[in-house]
């Protein structure tokens, strides 16, 4: 049994900075952003967060205007997995998003 | 109704197009075809019968700059180098992705390049091209998917540069590129305005 005991405490405890990253916090979630581009139309950009998130309009023409105004705006946030389903739903409308653990 | 669209009555929009207008678009949509391509298959794993059948995606952006806008990474702060971990996660994303969304994108592009084949021009009338929700929805993403593509190429990068475009002197190379591009405009502009009706 010691033998096995001893694995967790040194996954518990990573000593670098490196596999602390690795094993982030499960609780911090991750945040979907859109970022501002050019060519995409304002009109567009709200019709993609009505119809894909089911945002309210005036919930998707707010994060519109922030994604023009600020550059960049979270538009979901929650496991990896999922925003990485939102992130690559948001590609494929042609929106330019990352996503980002919101430390 | 000629350069826009309207709603139609329960879902879908219609808009009028003349013969010329026909012919730019198919022709448009057919060389966003092409610039998307096959995608992965291109690769050097092509002939090996294995490596198709787990059809992993590329790790690195496309060069080509329309094609890396059109499938961008989702990890790291555009315009800011990636550390270790973005790119290896940006990396590990596109392998799993980027294949899907090739193919997503070629449907959309063919359903305009369909869509268009089934009018009939008579003489020089407009003929009125009738989509469905769903027609609608592809429509949207290749014009979105078009726009991309001229808009790198024009290498508009900033807001005003768009303002910039629209006084060019006639004989400008540039001139008939971005008249397509304020076309494409105003067709996804309506669109989107005939679906939130």
């Amino acid at each position: 049994m010691d033998s096995v005991s001893v694995a967790p405490v040194e996954i518990e405890r990573p000593e670098t900075g490196e596999s602390a990253y690795a094993v982030a916090e499960p609780d911090v979630p991750w945040v979907t952003l859109v970022h501002n581009d050019p060519v995409n139309l304002m009109s567009y950009v709200t019709y993609v967060f009505q119809s894909y998130f089911g945002y309210s309009k005036d919930k998707a023409r707010k994060l519109m205007l922030d994604v023009h105004h600020k550059g960049r705006a979270t538009v979901s946030s929650g496991t990896r997995e999922e925003m990485e389903r939102d992130v690559q739903a948001m590609h494929g409308y042609g929106l330019w998003a990352t996503l980002s653990q919101d430390r | 109704m000629a350069g826009h669209f309207e709603p139609l009555a329960g879902g879908g929009a219609a808009v009028a197009l003349d013969e010329v207008e026909i012919s730019i678009l198919r022709s448009l949509a057919v060389q966003l075809l092409e610039l998307i391509g096959p995608g992965e298959e291109q690769g050097p794993d092509a002939a090996d019968p294995l490596a198709r059948l787990f059809a992993e995606g590329p790790s690195e952006p496309p060069a080509d700059p329309a094609l890396a806008r059109l499938f961008p990474d989702a990890y790291g702060t555009p315009g800011a180098e990636q550390d270790r971990q973005q790119r290896a996660y940006a990396a590990e994303f596109r392998r799993y992705t980027e294949n899907d969304l090739r193919a997503r994108k070629r449907e959309d592009a063919l359903a305009v390049v369909r869509s268009l084949d089934s009018l009939s021009v008579a003489g020089d009338r407009a003929a009125v091209l009738r989509l469905t929700p769903e027609q609608c929805r592809q429509w949207l993403g290749a014009l979105n998917d078009l726009r991309l593509t001229i808009g790198t190429r024009l290498e508009i990068t900033e807001e005003d540069d768009g303002e910039a475009l629209f006084g060019l002197p006639d004989d400008d190379p540039r001139k008939p590129m971005v008249m397509a591009y304020l076309w494409l405009g105003g067709l996804q502009e309506t669109l989107v305005e005939a679906l939130m009706s």
